[in-house]
C-alpha cells in the first residue's frame, strides 16, 4: 500500500477524532456516578473502555486514510548499490 | 509437589528454560553484522512488532501495579493509565515512529542519538543526552528488576520457611511472603536468564522473546481473572461472580469521589514518554517497513485493555465485602495480585499450577521490558559513544557486537547491584521517570516538523526539562511525597492539582521555541535530508 490514500482531508477527519478522544476521556459528568451498566460494570470504567474501542476503531481509520508511510523508503547504501 | 511453593517454583524454572532455548535458537540465525544484533536487519513484521512494542510498554506495572493502584484508588486508575495510554501511544507510533523509521532507513540511523546528531549538525546533543536518557531508564529497570524479585517471593511463599524466614515485627511469619525465594535471588535469577537470551539473541532473540512473552501475560491474565472472579465470588457461572463481586465495591472505589479532576487531566501528559524512549525508538527500527506500524498503531489501545480491565476489577473487589474476614490482605498493594491467586487456588495441585502460571506471565511482562531496555543501552553506549569516538573505520562490526555485548553486562550488574539497596519507592520513581520522558518529547516532534529547530533550541530544551525535573524531584523528596507529589495551581478553595509533567513539559517546550528562533539553523542541506 503506498500513501496515495493520505489526503489533508483524512489527516483533518483523523485529528479531529483524536481530539474528541481526548476530550471525552475527562468524563467529569460520572465522576461520582456509581451506577453498574450490565449489572457488573462501574459506569466510569465502563465509559474508559468504550474509549479503548473508540481510539482502536479511530486509528484504524486513521491507517486507512491518514497513513503517514510508505515502503519506498530506501537507504543511502541500497540507493548506492 | 505437595509442598507450598514447588509446583510455582517449577513451572516458573521451566518458563525460564524455554526463553533460554528461544534466545539460543535465535542467535542461530545471527548474521554477525551489528545491524543485525541491534535492530534483527529490519526484518520484523506487522505481528511480531505489534506484540514486541506492546510487551516492552507493559512492564511489572500492567500487572501487579494496576491492580495494587485499583485496590488504593478505584476504577479511576483504568482512565488515568490505561485508556489514555491507548489514545496516546497509537499517537506516538503514528506521529513519530512511521517518521522516525523512515528517515533512519534513509540515513542509517538505530539510535535516537544518532538521529538527533545528524538532524541537529551537533555533537554536544548527543553528549547530553546520553547521560540524560540512560539516568531516566534506570528507574525504570529496577521496578522489573525489583518487581520480578517481589513476585517469585510471593508465588513461592511456604516453600522453605526455616530457609527463607519473613517475620512481621512481633516475630509472627508474615504468610504472604514466609519461606518464599528471596528477592535478590529472584532478581538475580530473572537479570542472568533476560542477559544470556539478550547476549545471544540480541534483537531478534529479544523480539521472539517479546512476542511468546506477550502472548503468555496476555492469556494468563484472562485466565487468572476467571478463576479469581469464580472463587472469590463463590456463585455458579461467572456473570452472577462478576455482579455479586462488583455489588460489593465501596463506592469511593467504584467512582472517583476520592481523584482530583485536575490530576486525572493531567495524567494525560504521562504516556507522552513512550515518544522519547530511547528502546521504544530501537524497536521502531527493526521494522521490515512503514506498513509494518499499521498493527501496532490499531491494536495497542485493544490490547492495553485485555490486559488492564481484568488487573482493576480483582484490585477493586479486593477492597469489597466479599473478600473473607480470614484473609488478611498484604499491606504492600503491588502484592495484591499474586496473594489473591495464591490464598484463592493455593489448596489444590490444579491452583497451585495456576498461581506458577501467573507467576510465568508476571515474569513475562517483566521481562519482556527488562530485555528491550538492556539491548538499548548496550547499542546507544556502543553506537553514541565508543564508536562515534572512536570513528567507525577503526571498530569492526564484530567488536561493535562484543562492544554492545559487554555494555549490557555491565548495565545488567549495575542495576542488579542498585536493587539491593534501599529503593522501597521505586514504583513512585516509575512516574517520574516516565514525566522526565515525556518532557523530553518537544524535541523528538520539533526534530521532525519543525524546520525552525536549532541545535542550540534543542539543548536549552533539554537542559530545560531536565533542570526542571531535577527541582521538582528534590522538592518531591524533600517534603517525602514521591507518590502523590502535585503542584497546586491557584484556582478553587485548596487549589487546583496538577502532574509535575505539565510544568515540565512546558518549560522544555517554550525554551525551545525561544531559543531556536533566536539562533541559527541546521544548514540547507541537512534540512533537505529530512524535509525533502
Amino acid at each position: 500500500m503506498t500513501n496515495e490514500k493520505r489526503t489533508p482531508r483524512g489527516m483533518w477527519i483523523v485529528a479531529i477524532l483524536v481530539v474528541l478522544l481526548l476530550i471525552l476521556h475527562q468524563d467529569n459528568w460520572l465522576w461520582h456516578d456509581d451506577t453498574l451498566v450490565l449489572g457488573f460494570l462501574p459506569i466510569g470504567l465502563f465509559w474508559h473502555l468504550c474509549l479503548s474501542v473508540a481510539a482502536c476503531l479511530t486509528w484504524w481509520l486513521a491507517t486507512v486514510i491518514a497513513w503517514p508511510g510508505d515502503d519506498d523508503v530506501q537507504s543511502e547504501e541500497e540507493v548506492a548499490s | 509437589m505437595n509442598q507450598p511453593g514447588l509446583p510455582q517454583l517449577i513451572i516458573m524454572l521451566l518458563y525460564l528454560g524455554v526463553l533460554l532455548a528461544l534466545g539460543l535458537f535465535s542467535s542461530r540465525l545471527f548474521k554477525g553484522t551489528k545491524e543485525d544484533y541491534q535492530v534483527a536487519s529490519h526484518s520484523i513484521g506487522p505481528f511480531m512488532l505489534l506484540m514486541s512494542l506492546f510487551g516492552t510498554t507493559m512492564t511489572a506495572f500492567a500487572l501487579v501495579g494496576s491492580s495494587g493502584e485499583a485496590y488504593k484508588e478505584g476504577i479511576g486508575v483504568y482512565g488515568m493509565l490505561a485508556s489514555s495510554s491507548g489514545i496516546v501511544h497509537s499517537l506516538c507510533f503514528f506521529l513519530i515512529g512511521v517518521r522516525v523509521w523512515k528517515l533512519a532507513r534513509k540515513n542509517g540511523y538505530t539510535t535516537q542519538i544518532e538521529f538527533f546528531r545528524d538532524r541537529l549538525e551537533s555533537d554536544f546533543i548527543g553528549l547530553l543526552l546520553f547521560p540524560c536518557l540512560v539516568g531516566l531508564i534506570i528507574p525504570y529497570l529496577l521496578i522489573g528488576v525489583i518487581g520480578s524479585g517481589g513476585v517469585v517471593q510471593s508465588l513461592t511463599a511456604g516453600l522453605a520457611p526455616n530457609t527463607f524466614p519473613v517475620l512481621h515485627p512481633d516475630g509472627t511469619p508474615n504468610f504472604a511472603s514466609h519461606g518464599g525465594i528471596p528477592p535478590w535471588l529472584g532478581s538475580l535469577v530473572i537479570c542472568i536468564v533476560v542477559l544470556i537470551y539478550v547476549f545471544f539473541g540480541g534483537m531478534r532473540g529479544t523480539t521472539w522473546a517479546n512476542t511468546l512473552q506477550t502472548m503468555v501475560f496476555m492469556v494468563l491474565g484472562v485466565v487468572t481473572f476467571y478463576v479469581i472472579a469464580t472463587k472469590l465470588g463463590g456463585k455458579e457461572s461467572l456473570f452472577a461472580n462478576l455482579r455479586a463481586l462488583s455489588e460489593s465495591i465501596p463506592e469511593d472505589k467504584a467512582t472517583r469521589a476520592h481523584m482530583s479532576q485536575s490530576k486525572f487531566f493531567t495524567y494525560l501528559l504521562i504516556p507522552l514518554s513512550v515518544g522519547m524512549f530511547p528502546h521504544i525508538f530501537q524497536h521502531w527500527m527493526t521494522a521490515k517497513s512503514a506498513n509494518s506500524f499499521k498493527l501496532p498503531v490499531i491494536f495497542h489501545p485493544i490490547f492495553i485493555m485485555i490486559v488492564w480491565l481484568p488487573c482493576v476489577l480483582v484490585g477493586t473487589w479486593a477492597t469489597g465485602s466479599l473478600i473473607p474476614d480470614t484473609m488478611q490482605l498484604p499491606s504492600n498493594p503491588n502484592a495484591i495480585l499474586p496473594f489473591l491467586v495464591t490464598k484463592l487456588t493455593g489448596a489444590t495441585f490444579g491452583g497451585k499450577v495456576l498461581a506458577g502460571l501467573l507467576a510465568a506471565g508476571i515474569l513475562a511482562a517483566i521481562m519482556s521490558s527488562l530485555d528491550s531496555q538492556f539491548l538499548c543501552m548496550g547499542t546507544i553506549f556502543t553506537n553514541d559513544i565508543l564508536t562515534h569516538y572512536r570513528g567507525k573505520e577503526n571498530v569492526s562490526d564484530a567488536q561493535q557486537v562484543l562492544y554492545t555485548r559487554l555494555f549490557i553486562i555491565l548495565i545488567v550488574a549495575i542495576t542488579y547491584g542498585l536493587s539491593l539497596g534501599n529503593v522501597r519507592s521505586v514504583f513512585a520513581m516509575g512516574v517520574w521517570c516516565f514525566s522526565g520522558f515525556a518532557a523530553l518529547l518537544p524535541i523528538v516532534v520539533a526534530a521532525i516538523y519543525w524546520r525552525g529547530l536549532s541545535a542550540a533550541g534543542a539543548i536549552s530544551g533539554v537542559f530545560a526539562a531536565i533542570s526542571c525535573w531535577g527541582i521538582l524531584f528534590y522538592k518531591a523528596v524533600d517534603q517525602e511525597s514521591l507518590r502523590t507529589f502535585t503542584l497546586k495551581l491557584p484556582f478553587g478553595e485548596d487549589g487546583t492539582p496538577i502532574m509535575p509533567v505539565v510544568v515540565m513539559l512546558l518549560s522544555s517546550t517554550i525554551t525551545m521555541i525561544v531559543v531556536s528562533l533566536l539562533t541559527p539553523k541546521p544548514s540547507d542541506k541537512t534540512l533537505a535530508k529530512f524535509f525533502s
